[in-house]
């Protein structure tokens, strides 16, 4: 039988390592019901009658925070048969706080030692036996990122995890409470699998996930007396906290001992750089510059140039020969090189960019540098009514908008959840980048990164202009910002090549079912008309395209050629490239497109072009996500409605500098 | 003191939390409890957010939403 194994533990305490290193690529992504926080599930190695869930990082039980409420609720509901509580051996005193919480509701549980050698490095010694008889469940100690102790967690599935029984003490009367609350739980039928003295703590400290289940269970008779014996020890929520974290303190100071004085650590004196008052803020400034200058200029610019290369030369020459060969008509050949190889070609030259984009992203995020970013900005962000967090989804709006919506789940509040993802389209995607490609590489040579660089930062000033204005309008309580520093680690390579490889592999997914679809269509729409085949300027796809290009006559782009293109770029916005690619009849090479593209754009309006492209209504993903999130079609409508004009604003007035300037 | 008017370095104790329950139960969650000894490490740029050492580990408040912590500091 299928046993159920569910990975619970603080952020930053590994659990994304030991998720990996037990399930490897037996993994599957989804999400919670109802919300779109990340769900993953996994089958341990090995064995296949375990399946492991991991639940959000969290510091508690208190059901105060989104995560905190879906953990505790899959905890309730679902009852795993282990819970692995994976913890930080550098940092037990608030992992074991959990762990306290974790094995008071009396299921079967592990406890997963981790960072050992993070422990040992720091002259910390930590008397496991002493941990495993106070704690009373098997705790196993491991190095996570290098695989250490997993084997002896393997075993630790197979003999069985036996129920937690761990019952710390409370002050007198917290123990009184509990001690007339257990027999009225008893009374209303309570036979869960979870401990009742546990129920019983979480109702007096006025867990809500907790009272709610309660409240719908119980008689009412019974209920108003578990609420008078609540309403009579009011500081309840105080002591108990309290009291675990003096149980904690006490277990902790017979178990670890410390062989010298912790003096500065070197994570401290690399902070005391990179979170200096002064110079944080253009540290940060510079490393985005630099990421940019690797994926646009240096390293990725190369690989695309490379792959292009190949796409054009020998690659449609090769499939073109083998059509030849195996006697396709010349229709079906015509339409496998200019559209389907030419459309896909166009978009797939953009993956090294998009990789190169992710490697850098996950290397701040992995060592721990996007947490201190996050400080870094909260002041800034707090004036236009988002937090400092909002910084991490909306960077990863670069990669893609899709989950930089889903990452706003990571916020606490709800005002900075809407307003994040609302804003979070105007965060130019790595998608919008394969228009800037091929744009500034025909028309700015000279001045590539610099423009690029350029959109990029209207993006975001547009996203602050937005959240700035909207936050007039959304009136919500304010929330608790708190924001945790780890300890800078080396990320590990593998796990920044997994992480790399997840978001391009997406990214390939599209080309290969969206934007191969479309190059069919769009070729076939290019070659027909109702008079039957016709040259392109006379096509379906023209008169598409022409019947919408008037709207962009004020800004010099009003053929049917960007007409089309805009259109499906509301599918998916790396169709656009495709789209034009098609349109142009440039064949397989982007380099050809390129060379085309002056005869129909002047300078001033392909600039005008790309200002629009940056801003103008999100992709058929985002905008369902975005409704999703919001969970209303008002906003989602807004979204639409507001990027569209507010392109089109900014396209006219950068056509009207631009003519003037160019 | 209050906390929010530490200077980069103070070192103390938390004697007081008057904070609205919600946050004080979160605070207190993280382990900033009555007694606890803290450091105040760094502040961003303004002065704001503040990170705070406690129980080994460094977390980064705002200052008006840990205002209400009072420290009594060694001397």
């Amino acid at each position: 039988m299928t046993q159920t194994i569910a990975l619970v533990g603080n952020p930053n305490a590994g659990k994304t390592s030991l998720f990996n290193i037990l399930t490897g690529t037996r993994q599957y992504v989804g999400n919670w019901a109802g919300v779109t926080v990340e769900r993953k599930e996994g089958w341990v190695k090995g064995d296949k009658k375990w399946k492991m869930v991991d639940l959000p990082g969290i510091y508690s039980l208190s059901a105060q925070t989104l995560e905190e409420k879906i953990a505790l609720s899959f905890i309730l509901g679902d009852e795993p048969d282990v819970l692995l509580n994976i913890i930080d051996a550098s940092n037990l005193e608030r992992n074991l706080y959990f762990t306290v919480q974790l094995l008071e509701t009396g299921l079967p549980a592990i406890v997963s030692l981790n960072m050992i050698d993070v422990a040992e490095g720091r002259g910390l010694t930590i008397d496991k036996d002493y941990l495993e008889k106070a704690l009373g469940v098997p705790v196993v100690p491991m190095v996570a990122r290098k695989g250490k102790g997993k084997s002896t967690l393997l075993k630790r599935f197979d003999n069985g995890a036996r129920r937690a029984s761990l019952k710390i003490s409370y002050p007198d009367n917290i123990e009184q409470g509990l001690a007339s609350l257990l027999p009225l739980l008893n009374e209303a039928g309570w036979t869960s699998t979870i401990d009742t003295r546990w129920l019983a703590l979480m109702w007096l400290e006025g867990n809500e996930s907790v009272s709610t289940m309660v409240n719908e269970k119980t008689e009412r008779t019974i209920l108003e007396k578990m609420n008078e014996i609540r309403k009579a020890i009011p500081s309840a929520d105080n002591q108990i906290r309290q009291a675990r974290y003096e149980w904690v303190e006490r277990i902790l100071s017979e178990s670890v001992s410390k062989e010298r004085e912790e003096s500065k650590t070197w994570s401290d004196r690399v902070d005391s750089v990179l979170l200096h008052p002064l110079l944080g803020l253009p540290l940060f400034f510079m490393f985005m510059y630099l990421i940019f200058q690797i994926t646009f200029s240096w390293v990725g610019m190369a690989g695309s140039d490379l792959l292009d290369g190949w796409l054009s030369g020998p690659i449609s020459e090769g499939i073109q020969k083998a059509l030849v060969v195996m006697d396709s008509p010349a229709w079906f050949t015509r339409l496998m090189i200019e559209g389907v190889v030419a459309g896909m070609g166009a978009v797939l030259v953009f993956v090294p960019q998009i990789a190169i984009l992710f490697l850098c992203l996950s290397f701040l995020e992995d060592s721990g540098y996007m947490s201190r970013a996050a400080v870094l900005m909260d002041r800034f962000l707090r004036g236009i009514g988002l937090n400092g967090k909002a910084f991490i989804p909306l960077v990863l709006g670069f990669g893609c908008n899709v989950p930089a919506i889903m990452a706003t789940r990571t916020l606490e509040d709800e005002k900075s959840r809407l307003l994040t993802a609302l804003i979070s389209p105007f965060m130019s995607c790595s998608a919008r980048l394969s228009v800037y490609a091929l744009f500034v590489s025909a028309f700015f040579s000279a001045w590539q990164a610099e423009i690029v660089f350029l959109l990029y930062v209207f993006g975001i000033l547009m996203a602050i202009l937005t959240a700035f204005i909207l936050n007039r309008f959304i009136d919500t309580e304010d929330e608790l910002f708190v924001m945790e520093l780890p300890p800078y680690r080396t990320p590990m390579v593998v796990s920044l090549l997994l992480h790399t490889w997840d978001k391009s592999k997406g990214f390939v997914k599209k080309a290969g079912t969206i934007i191969f679809g479309m190059s069919v269509l769009l070729w076939f729409l290019g070659q027909y008309s109702w008079q039957g085949a016709v040259p392109m300027e006379d096509s379906f796809l023209a008169s598409i395209g022409g019947w919408v290009a008037p709207v962009f006559a004020p800004m010099g782009f009003d053929t049917w050629q960007s007409g089309v293109a805009l259109i499906t770029g509301f599918l998916a916005k790396e169709v656009v490239v495709a789209t034009m690619g098609v349109a142009y009849g440039a064949g397989t090479s982007v380099g050809t497109l390129a060379s085309l593209l002056p005869n129909t754009f002047t300078p001033a309006a392909a600039i005008s072009f790309l200002f629009f492209v940056l801003l103008y209504t999100p992709c058929v993903s985002t905008v369902m996500v975005l409704k999703k999130e919001t969970g209303s079609w008002k906003w989602m409508t807004f979204s639409i409605v507001y990027s569209f004009v507010l392109a089109w604003i900014v396209a006219w007035i950068v056509y009207v500098i631009a003519s003037w300037v160019l | 003191m209050l906390l929010s008017e530490c200077r980069v370095g103070t070192k103390g104790r938390v004697t007081d939390m008057q904070m609205k329950a919600s946050y004080r139960n979160r605070v207190l969650d993280l382990g900033l409890t009555p007694g606890t000894e803290i450091e105040v490490v760094r502040k961003a740029l303004l002065g704001d957010p503040i990170v705070i050492r406690f129980r080994g580990y460094q977390m980064g408040f705002r200052r008006s939403d840990v205002k209400g912590i009072q420290i009594e500091t060694g001397n």
